[in-house]
């Protein structure tokens, strides 16, 4: 009921951010949310005790897959390309999982890593999807319904708010329950789990599903956002940004990913825009004081000022 | 015969080592067997290739009427085989509730919560409920351990050094809430156990290893009289370390 709650009120608000900022504000939302999925999916696979290196792979195939569907059989509509997309990552992720769910640990990280940069290799390589300078889409109709120009970005960032409160809602139910404890009880002890009869690598397994699918729909919703796909989304340092992002969070809560999604790129966007040169050193700095101070993530500090309000 | 498991001519070797060398023993489903031997003589190794966690170079293992050489650990636990092991394995960042929790749900309880509080009472563990189970006491750990084995009411129980690491005035307190618990649940027990009052109390039958072979098998009064027990097993007062 409680996160029946704050969904409700994120998503309203959500839904005025949509209607009444400036549209430099609306693309930002629109950025944070996508990345905030994405990481959301993340968070649900570090439940199990694994960390993928790289989600930018589906994140490449979600935006890609949108793009292809509006470059290539010109089917402009948002909603179709966000559930492609979010198939697409989940089809791709059945499959690479019965290999990945195999690993853990270090493997596991570099393994996800290197499928996802034999993507980017293809991507720079394919010349027909414009090598390493991509391709636009354009979405012109939401589930059939035309809107004005001009209200594009507001409609994606309406859309994007109800897919990402809808898969948060969904992630808190799963692992609120007897799959959120299953998850734990692989990441502590995977013997006594198998002697206990349930299979650790079928849990590794679904929650790489999970992570998949849901980057897929991110890489959909920051295509949308941009209006523009390249290489650069299924690239390592975009992989990175993701469990930086889930590491300044914190595994904590389903806000988690968001919250700090919103707070990467408002420091990206002011980092831009007043120290262009050292962006990554800032970034590098904060991690360090994530790590040495906050480990438990951002959101392990609303905890404590909600608990001694 | 009325024998839930039979090993037939089980062999295991790593490298030189001879962990099991033609095991053949059959066990009845109401007697309660006790496995002992001096470290190192094979008593888990035989635990590990009924359970499916090491696959015996040659022999069989019959549950059930049934060939379970080959199977994984999860699926000889589906079929009725539980077990504990000599080092506790347990949700080390979870609390005691929620490990005993998981394996409920796993088990496939239809009530596990109500399962959950029902096996906390039984196993004394009401007390610990909230604590995290990588910080409780060597006891209680051992007590989890079981608990969890148990709650996938299985037929045949394998119980390796359930008192191990416990002092002395402690282990029977344990082994009467876990062989009560046992009885409760209906299930035949093989324990290992290096403490011969243990052995002398609770068990009805008694295998000795030595060297991966058995020495002697029988009721406790013969074996632990025998003179080959005597020196092989109890002469062996070594303090055994955690393997
Ligand atoms: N996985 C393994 N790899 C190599 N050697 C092993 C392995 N498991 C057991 N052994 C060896 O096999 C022999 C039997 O070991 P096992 O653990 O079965 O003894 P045990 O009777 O349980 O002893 P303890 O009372 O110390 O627990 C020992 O020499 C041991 O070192
Ligand atoms: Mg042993």
């Amino acid at each position: 009921m409680k996160a029946l709650a704050a969904a409700a009120v994120a998503f309203a608000l959500l839904i005025a951010l949509a209607l009444l900022a400036p549209q430099w504000l609306v693309f930002m939302a629109m950025l944070a949310l996508a990345k905030g999925v994405v990481v959301l999916g993340l968070v649900v696979l570090m439940r199990t005790g694994l960390v993928s290196f790289g989600q930018g792979l589906y994140f490449g195939i979600g935006a890609y897959a949108a793009a292809l569907l509006s470059h290539q059989w010109h089917i402009a509509d948002a909603a179709v390309m966000l559930l492609a997309a979010a198939a697409a990552g989940g089809l791709l992720a059945a499959l690479l999982g019965l290999l990945l769910a195999r690993y853990r640990d270090i493997f596991f990280a570099m393994l996800s890593l290197a499928l996802s940069m034999i993507l980017y290799g293809l991507l720079v390589k394919s010349a027909a999807l414009g090598s390493t300078d991509g391709f636009n889409l354009h979405a012109r109709t939401f589930f059939g319904i035309a809107f004005a120009s001009g209200m594009e970005r507001r409609v994606f960032l309406i859309a994007g708010s109800a897919c990402a409160v809808v898969a948060a809602l969904m992630v808190h139910r799963l692992l609120d329950g007897h799959w959120g404890r299953l998850a734990s009880a692989v990441r502590d002890n995977e013997l006594r789990v198998s002697y206990l009869g349930a299979s650790p690598y079928r849990v590794v397994y679904f929650n790489y599903l999970i992570a998949g699918t849901l980057a897929g729909l991110g890489g959909a919703l920051a295509a949308l956002a941009v209006g523009h796909v390249d290489p650069e989304t299924t690239y390592w340092t975009t992989s990175g940004e993701f469990v930086f992002i889930a590491i300044l969070g914190g595994t904590q809560s389903i806000m988690a990913p968001f919250v700090a999604a919103a707070i990467f790129e408002t420091l990206r966007t002011i980092a831009s825009q007043y120290a262009p040169n050292v962006w990554q050193m800032s970034l590098g700095l904060a991690m360090l004081a994530i790590i040495m101070f906050q480990p438990a993530g951002l959101w392990s500090l609303a905890e404590r000022w909600r608990r001694s309000a | 015969m009325n024998a839930v498991l039979t090993a037939e001519g089980l062999k295991k070797s790593f490298g030189a080592v001879t962990a099991a060398a033609n095991i053949s023993l059959a066990f009845d489903a109401d007697t309660v067997v006790s496995l002992i031997g001096a470290n190192g003589a094979g008593k888990t190794t035989f635990l590990n290739m009924v359970t499916g966690y090491l696959k015996p170079d040659s022999g069989r293992v019959v549950f059930d009427r049934r060939n379970i050489v080959g199977l994984s650990p999860r699926q000889i636990t589906k079929l009725g085989v539980s077990r504990s092991f000599q080092v506790p394995q347990l949700f080390q960042t979870l609390n005691v509730r929620d490990n005993l929790l998981i394996a409920e749900s796993i088990a496939g309880a239809n009530d596990p919560q109500a399962a959950t509080d029902a096996a906390l009472a039984r196993f004394a563990l009401k007390p610990y409920a909230h604590q995290q189970a990588g910080l409780l006491p060597e006891g209680i750990r051992k007590l989890l351990d079981v608990a969890m084995a148990l709650s996938s009411r299985s037929k045949l129980l394998l119980l390796d050094e359930p008192t191990s690491g416990v002092s002395a005035d402690e282990k029977f307190a344990i082994m009467d809430v876990v062989m009560g618990a046992a009885r409760e649940a209906g299930v035949t027990v093989i324990f290992v156990e290096h403490d011969m009052d243990i052995v002398g109390r609770f068990a009805g039958r008694v295998v000795a290893f030595y060297d991966g072979g058995i020495i002697a098998d029988g009721t406790p009064d013969t074996v632990l009289r025998a003179d080959s027990v005597r020196r092989y097993v109890i002469g062996d007062e070594v303090p055994h370390a955690a393997a």
